[in-house]
């Protein structure tokens, strides 16, 4: 099971292509969603009283209003998000070659925000940003995650793994360490889930909020008492290909509900 | 803005009960929370609820910090005529904001 | 780390002073009213409940108000649900915040001032303190 870290760092001086071989076959894969009690997972199942459903009709309401110095909606150019919109979060993060970076559904609204619309990009956690991109992921209900790996994003799936395998913080411990050789195991309070992307964003009790997977990869930096990752950097979008890579075939559930 | 969902069934019979829910965006603030600079969140909830169907008033909640942030509510409601639900509701700050819903009453 | 902290399991009965205090001497009912909400909470910031009183009511004994007591809450009344027209289905769904493991309590108030009572335990798991967000 323990993948030489060095072995890894070496592959990435080399920029080699990353051995994609799983620890986790696709028949073990398992939503976060099915470590919920029967409660939290009803709660999710709702269409009406799930939380995180506010969110997602907030950024539906956002859709068609326009903004910018075009005074362009998204609808002026997308349509319809149902039809538009479908699969396309389970495409991200995505490499975008026109801005030469890798781009989270976050990042990619709000390049459009930006780059189209002609407007100030929306801050991370923002109300406006998570309802849109719980709008736009929603489209996606029920298909499965499938990202691109090589090319241009290869290189930040090869650190991306690297980082899932790296131990950190005060705690010294690897994502590796709880999401797969203790996931199913209980943490205090919390069960320990395979560490999936696929209901993103969620609605989170502890937070009361919706929030976004980048919020919750920083909840687990916190965790373990290492220095957090700002918003939008390398390390988290790239952790965030990998987890998605790692997801792949796990249907999307946004918005999910965590404890 | 009102920021709310509302469901209640699109057509009801006379005479019959039916479920109408809301849910609300509101953090329902407890006034026991600090921001990071440890100054205290005054406490901000939604103190009443209201809900007139037809212009009679069917159900009143008066929730306290003890309601969960984004809070849902949902009661029964005896159906008469067709017509309008309308729900309103104030906070501490003095907030108001309310949503409609409409029902279709068969004989 | 056991899931239920044993010590508050063990707890004596607990009382719910603010129930007591809003009845007062007043006889109350058990065994009617229905006060659903799990035995061990997620989380104690939402915890859903549902509470109920099975009719048929008779004219003059309609259901006035429900009342949702909590044993720990710095605020002991998280809500009153009143209906101020009557009806013949009385339900009510929301979610409640909970200070720790507790006993919570519902008390509905007919027209005719009968009063029906229930009470429910709720473990609340503490949250997992390895999360700073
Ligand atoms: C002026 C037209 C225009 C507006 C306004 C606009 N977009 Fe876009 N958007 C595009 C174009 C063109 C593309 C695809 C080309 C590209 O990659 O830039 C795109 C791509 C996207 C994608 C990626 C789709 C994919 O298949 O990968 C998303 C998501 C998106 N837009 C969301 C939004 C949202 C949300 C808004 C409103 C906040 C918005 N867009 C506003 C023109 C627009
Ligand atoms: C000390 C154990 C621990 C470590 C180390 C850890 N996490 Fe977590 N993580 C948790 C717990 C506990 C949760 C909340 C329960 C759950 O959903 O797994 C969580 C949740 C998550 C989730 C959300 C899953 C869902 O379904 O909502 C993701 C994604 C995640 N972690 C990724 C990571 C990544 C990436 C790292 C490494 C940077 C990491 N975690 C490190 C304990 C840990």
């Amino acid at each position: 099971m323990v993948r030489g870290v060095g072995a890894l760092l070496l592959g990435l001086a080399c920029v080699a292509v990353p051995a994609q071989e799983r620890s986790l076959p696709a028949g073990a894969l398992r939503s976060g969603s099915t470590y919920l009690s029967p409660e939290l997972r009803a709660m999710q199942e709702d269409g009406f009283a799930n939380p995180g459903m506010l969110w997602v009709e907030k950024g539906a309401k956002l859709w068609g209003v326009r903004a910018g110095a075009d005074g362009r909606s998204c609808a002026d150019c997308h349509g319809d998000a149902r039809a538009s919109m479908r699969g396309v979060a389970a495409r991200y993060p995505a490499f975008d070659r026109a801005a030469n970076r890798l781009l989270d559904l976050e990042g990619r609204i709000n390049q459009c925000r930006a780059e189209r619309q002609r407007a100030a990009p929306f801050a991370f956690e923002s109300e406006e940003l998570l309802g849109l991109t719980a709008h736009v992921a929603s489209q996606s209900r029920g298909l499965p995650l499938k990202v691109a790996v090589d090319g241009p994003a290869a290189p930040h799936f090869a650190r991306g793994r690297m980082l899932f395998e790296r131990r950190i913080g005060q705690m010294n411990l690897a994502c590796l360490h709880c999401h797969e050789w203790n996931a199913g195991r209980r943490l205090l309070a919390e069960t320990i889930s395979q560490g999936h992307p696929n209901a993103y964003p969620i609605y989170r009790l502890e937070w009361q909020s919706a929030g976004s997977l980048q919020r919750r990869l920083r909840a687990c930096y916190s965790g373990v008492r290492a220095e957090l990752p700002a918003y939008n950097s390398a390390d988290l979008l790239d952790l965030s290909l990998f987890l998605a890579w790692r997801a792949e075939g796990l249907a999307i559930e946004t918005p999910g509900v965590r404890r | 803005m009102a920021d709310a969902r509302v469901q209640v069934p699109a057509q009801v019979r006379r005479g019959e009960s039916f479920e109408v829910k809301i849910l609300i965006r509101h953090a329902m603030e407890t006034g026991y929370r600090l921001t990071d600079e440890g100054k205290p969140i005054a406490r901000n909830v939604i103190r009443e609820l209201t809900c007139r169907y037809n212009g009679v008033l069917v159900f009143r909640a008066e929730p306290s910090s003890g309601i969960a942030a984004n809070p849902l509510f949902t009661f029964f409601v005896t159906a008469g005529d067709s017509g309008e639900l309308v729900f309103e509701w104030v906070d501490d700050a003095g907030a108001r904001a309310s949503e409609r819903a409409s029902v279709t009453v068969a004989p | 780390m056991p899931l239920l902290p044993l010590r508050a399991l063990a707890q004596a009965e607990p009382e719910v002073a603010a129930m007591k205090a809003f009845v007062g001497n007043r006889p109350v009912r058990a065994g009617r009213l229905v006060l659903d909400i799990p035995r061990i909470a997620d989380n104690g910031n939402v915890v859903p409940v549902r509470i109920a009183l099975p009719g048929p009511f008779a004219p003059g004994a309609e259901v006035r108000s429900i009342h949702l007591f909590s044993e720990k809450n710095p605020v002991p009344q998280m809500a009153v649900f009143h209906f101020p027209a009557p009806v013949a289905k009385v339900e009510v769904e929301s979610r409640v915040r909970l200070a720790g493991t507790q006993r919570i309590a519902a008390v509905a108030t007919l027209a005719d001032g009968t009063l029906h009572a229930a009470t429910a335990d709720v473990v609340v798991t503490i949250s997992a303190c390895i999360d700073g967000s």
